[in-house]
């Protein structure tokens, strides 16, 4: 028997990739590295698994300790994932040309 | 907070509205990624939408769990913020993969958690519980402990949390290795079982699929639990150690794809919509990326999966370096400075060596100089130059690199027959032109950055060492082509100083 719920969330799944497509074939060549980043920080939703499924777990500390790694691992995931990306995003923003003279400490310094 | 209140934040529309919300941001966040100016607001986008996620998660009941969330949580954070501050720019591939690999984990803990807490089993089973309860009538707490029947578990729902539970241990294990040959802690050649890997690969998958079929069909059992993982784990390891360090950027992306697929599968489980919508875009927007990355490379991803390329064309590149009539003719610092002082057009091909030796500012730098003088400078830029598609280009934005300098190799061919000098730092392969030259190449195909139209090749490069793909390059035995042997930053420094006395 298929239950209502698996058909829409089916659907969902499948109009979600869909989206997932359209929006991503547009961004240009050059944003790729980010764009890799920014989708990988996406993924760390995965810590809504683990928020929820800690509600539920009864008494098992076993099952306590997987998802406290489970929840620290999203939570490595989301938080590195914007960060990271931001810092990259960062650098694209155009800056004004008579700064220029400024880069030589700066370059020097990394 | 009050009983009302309460209740209304935790009413499950509530939070399918918030949820809405969310994945709206999402979907708006990558929309704002497609333009570098609209970039970084996407991803800040994209990361409130992931805050309110987490907080409309908070809402649901959690049986007063605050202190186990606030600790994974508190791990989370104090191990991912100084990771993700620290990280150097050319480090970024296998920081990517290194998260992408924690996520991996946490689909796969899930999982693994969600199935002891059925009980061990998808199937019905009979089970002692505690039951609390409050007497109605005197208000006295009292707990009882009876047996009762657990239904099974959905078939579906058992379907997507195996499937869930071997994609992420694939994910995570296979990530680890790619940071662990990124990071130089694992050798970036590949390690392989030779012909007997794929047998290798197809049982341990098999193995994985079997465990997951039978806990699907309602075997009870821990350990054929811990074992499918662990079956998901040695392939990760299998199918990953054999790949050489040029396709890791392949790799990850196909990882990458993997870890959202299997979120969207926990979303499934767990019958949660924020779940199944980001996940999925993920999953979507990582296979389009592994695609056209396999594709700049001319490698199908079969073939990439399959492994061994560094290696096969390592021995061949070392029997065919002895074999050239060409000479190599090496220059000095002072001769490529006459030569770029006095070019009209100079293209620059910054590759990975640019970037480990940490030259971008440097060339930043002799650009500056070379524009003063009134030389045309611009930057060609291979989609895959650096270790990831666009990597090249964050390296030098972060050096100040004005943005419409960087030309991408589509725009950059035709112009190079008529640039007079093209000055290659630390790149390799891609300017190989036996991509277009020799048929029995493992590149044969590859688009090329076709720096040979030029009138004149310097070559920046430590030695003659073949570069990531481990064969040899033709260009540099070319009578236009001169070597100019060093590290990257002190050479391009060296050049610098020699243009100054010109």
């Amino acid at each position: 028997m298929i239950s209502s719920e698996l058909v829409t969330n089916l659907a969902i799944l499948v109009l979600a990739g869909f989206v997932g497509f359209v929006v991503i074939s547009k961004v240009p060549n050059t944003l790729h590295t980010p764009l890799m980043s920014g989708t990988n920080a996406i993924h760390g939703i995965v810590l809504l698994g683990g928020l929820l499924v800690i509600g539920l777990a009864g008494n098992d500390w076993f099952n306590d300790v997987i998802l406290v790694i489970a929840i620290a691992f999203g939570t490595i995931n989301v938080i590195g994932g914007f960060l990271v990306t931001d810092r990259m995003l960062e650098l694209f923003k155009t800056k004004p040309t008579h700064k220029d003279e400024d880069d030589t400490t700066k370059g020097s310094s990394s | 907070m009050t009983p009302v209140l309460g209740s209304f934040v935790q009413n499950a529309n509530f939070l399918d509205v918030l949820y809405i919300i969310a994945f709206s941001l999402f979907i708006q966040g990558l929309r704002g990624l497609s333009g570098p100016t609209t970039a970084v607001r996407g991803n800040r986008i994209a990361a409130v939408g992931m805050t309110i996620a987490v907080i409309a998660t908070l809402l649901n009941p959690n049986e007063g769990r605050w202190l186990l969330i606030l600790l994974g949580v508190a791990i989370g954070t104090a191990v991912g913020i100084p990771a993700a501050r620290q990280v150097r720019m050319t480090a970024m591939p296998q920081m990517v993969a290194l998260f992408n690999g924690v996520g991996g984990g946490a689909v796969f803990l899930i999982a693994w958690a969600e199935f002891r807490r059925h009980g061990g089993t998808y199937g019905s089973h009979t089970q002692a519980a505690a039951v609390h309860g409050v007497n109605p009538l005197t208000g006295t707490a009292h707990t009882a402990i009876v047996g009762f029947t657990v239904p099974g578990v959905p078939t579906y729902v058992a379907v997507f949390s195996v499937f869930a539970a071997i994609i992420g241990s694939v994910s995570f294990w296979g990530s680890n290795i790619a940071f662990a040959k990124l990071q130089e802690i694992l050798p970036g050649r590949p390690i392989s079982l030779g012909s007997a890997q794929q047998a290798v690969n197809g049982l341990l998958l098999v193995l994985a699929v079997a465990a997951g079929v039978a806990l699907v069909a309602g075997v009870s059992s821990q350990w054929l639990f811990v074992g499918m993982l662990v079956a998901a784990a040695l392939l990760g390891n299998a199918v990953v150690l054999p790949i050489g360090g040029a396709d890791m950027p392949v790799v990850i992306s196909l990882l990458n794809a993997l870890t959202g697929l299997s979120a969207a599968a926990t979303g499934i489980a767990l019958d949660n919509t924020a779940l199944i919508v980001a996940g999925m875009i993920v999953g979507a927007s990582g296979t389009i990326l592994t695609r056209l990355m396999a594709s700049a490379m001319n490698r199908s991803i079969p073939s990439i999966v399959a492994g061994g390329f560094g290696g096969g064309g390592a021995i061949a590149g070392a029997e065919g370096a002895g074999e050239h009539a060409g000479t190599v003719r090496s220059t000095s610092a002072q001769d490529a400075a006459i030569l770029l002082a006095y070019a009209n057009r100079v293209v620059i091909v910054p590759g990975y060596g640019m970037a480990v030796a940490q030259a971008q500012h440097a060339v930043r730098e002799l650009t500056k100089d070379l524009e003063k003088r009134g030389v045309d400078v611009s930057y060609a830029i291979h989609p895959v130059a650096g270790r990831m598609p666009g990597h090249m280009n964050v390296l030098l934005a972060e050096a100040d690199v004005p943005y419409d300098q960087l030309k991408e190799m589509d725009d950059a061919n035709p112009e190079f027959a008529r640039t007079d000098v093209s000055l290659v730092i630390g790149a390799n392969d891609v300017t190989n032109p036996a991509a277009k030259n020799t048929p029995s190449s493992p590149i044969y195909g590859m688009p090329i950055l076709e720096v040979s139209d030029s009138a004149q090749v310097i070559v920046i490069k430590r030695s003659m060492n073949p570069g990531f793909a481990g064969i040899d390059n033709e260009l540099y035995y070319e009578p236009k082509t001169q070597m100019l042997f060093g590290d990257a930053k002190g050479a391009v420094s060296e050049i610098t100083a020699a243009l100054s006395e010109i």
